[in-house]
């Protein structure tokens, strides 16, 4: 079995919905159940104004990351506006790290992963994306909650 | 230690599937250590990692140590699946980008004192904090040393029993706070194993 990746149906490939401009957001945990409940919780709020991707599990599908799944899902999720990662645990953060690094070049610098809580930071990250902010406000917005 | 990566390209070979193998045959104690303070996948984490590095060893014959070993930090980023992933394979992929085609022991030493810091980067962490860098910091600064295959092995198992007494600062162990005391760091132990492995094949030559 394969770490849980969604490929969303989203607005990414028709270039005439707002959505593609807004902050991507990855939603990254040990826990494929979790991923998808929280994924479900962030489209409930925002509906498809925010690419949204999410991945949990390990390679072989049981609990845990997969670097080569969170690549998949910042892909997915891609915005010319960047992307904010929610992270669970440890190694969801190192993992996603990891995976930010082999992102190309380009894409790098707009990737970050929240210090934040997984299933509220997502929610209000999305929230702030789907207003049109910045990268960089989404990401405060949502690491507020940790302060 | 140079002369014996010198005399072969085989001896890396060698080296990485007594390290594999070594941590798949002790896949179970780390799981039991890793269930004892953490979440109990670092056993069958690390095995799936190693099962792949073994996987991909015949695929590398020829190239330099440098690049096998940049190969196999890759496996181990995609597969373990836990934090263990990016850890070793920040330290594989690391000591293999400071090695050239054929490496002095001081060319060893230097590269793998970076890998370290490599994952002291990649973990946000220090010394004393009940983690693989317990072991690894200890070993860095043996072969800084001059310190034999022999010794180096020694420093490596006495490392990971220290990390007994202590109170887990980062890690999942951290959860636990005091109840960490009184339990071995699976990824000491882990990294301990590695490089048991790898001073048995190479002996005294070094």
């Amino acid at each position: 079995m394969n770490p849980t990746v969604n490929k969303p149906v989203d607005a990414m490939n028709q270039p005439s919905n707002p959505a593609a401009a807004n902050v991507g957001i990855v939603i990254v945990s040990h826990s494929p159940k979790i991923a998808e409940g929280t994924a479900d919780m962030v489209r409930q709020m925002v509906g498809d104004s925010v690419p949204l991707a999410y991945t949990g599990g390990n390679p072989d599908g049981a609990l845990g990351t997969s670097v080569e799944a969170i690549m998949g899902a910042i892909s997915a999720a891609w915005s010319e506006a960047g992307v904010a990662v929610l992270v669970d645990l440890g190694g969801a953060e190192t993992n996603s790290e990891m995976a930010i690094e082999f992102m190309p070049d380009e894409r790098r610098s707009r990737i970050v992963v929240c210090n934040a809580p997984l299933v509220e930071g997502a929610v209000i990250a999305a929230t702030e994306s789907s207003g049109g902010s910045t990268l960089e406000v989404v990401r405060r917005t949502a690491e507020e909650l940790s302060s | 230690m140079e002369d014996v990566l010198r005399a072969s390209g085989k001896m890396m070979d060698k080296l990485i599937n007594d390290a594999a193998r070594a941590i798949i045959a002790e896949a179970d104690h780390l799981t039991a250590l890793d269930q004892a303070i953490g979440d109990g996948d670092h056993g069958i984490n690390m095995k799936r990692g190693m099962e792949a590095v073994l996987a991909e060893v015949p695929k590398l014959a020829g190239k330099p140590p440098g690049e096998v070993l940049k190969a196999i930090g890759m496996q181990l980023v995609m597969k373990v699946g836990g934090a263990s992933g990016p850890l070793f394979g920040t330290l594989a992929m690391e000591f293999g980008k400071g090695l050239p085609s054929h490496p002095t022991r001081a060319d060893i030493t230097r590269a793998f004192a970076a890998a370290v810091a490599a994952v002291a980067a990649r973990g946000k962490a220090e010394q004393g904090q009940k983690t693989m860098l317990d072991v690894l910091i200890p070993v860095s600064e043996a072969l800084n040393a001059g310190a034999s295959a022999v010794e180096v092995k020694a420093i490596a198992l006495a490392a990971a029993n220290a990390t007994i007494p202590v109170k887990a600062t980062r890690g999942r162990a951290s959860f636990l706070g005091e109840r960490s005391v009184g339990h071995m760091d699976p990824g000491s132990w882990s990294s301990a194993m590695i490089i048991t492995a790898i001073c048995n094949r190479l002996g005294d030559k070094s």
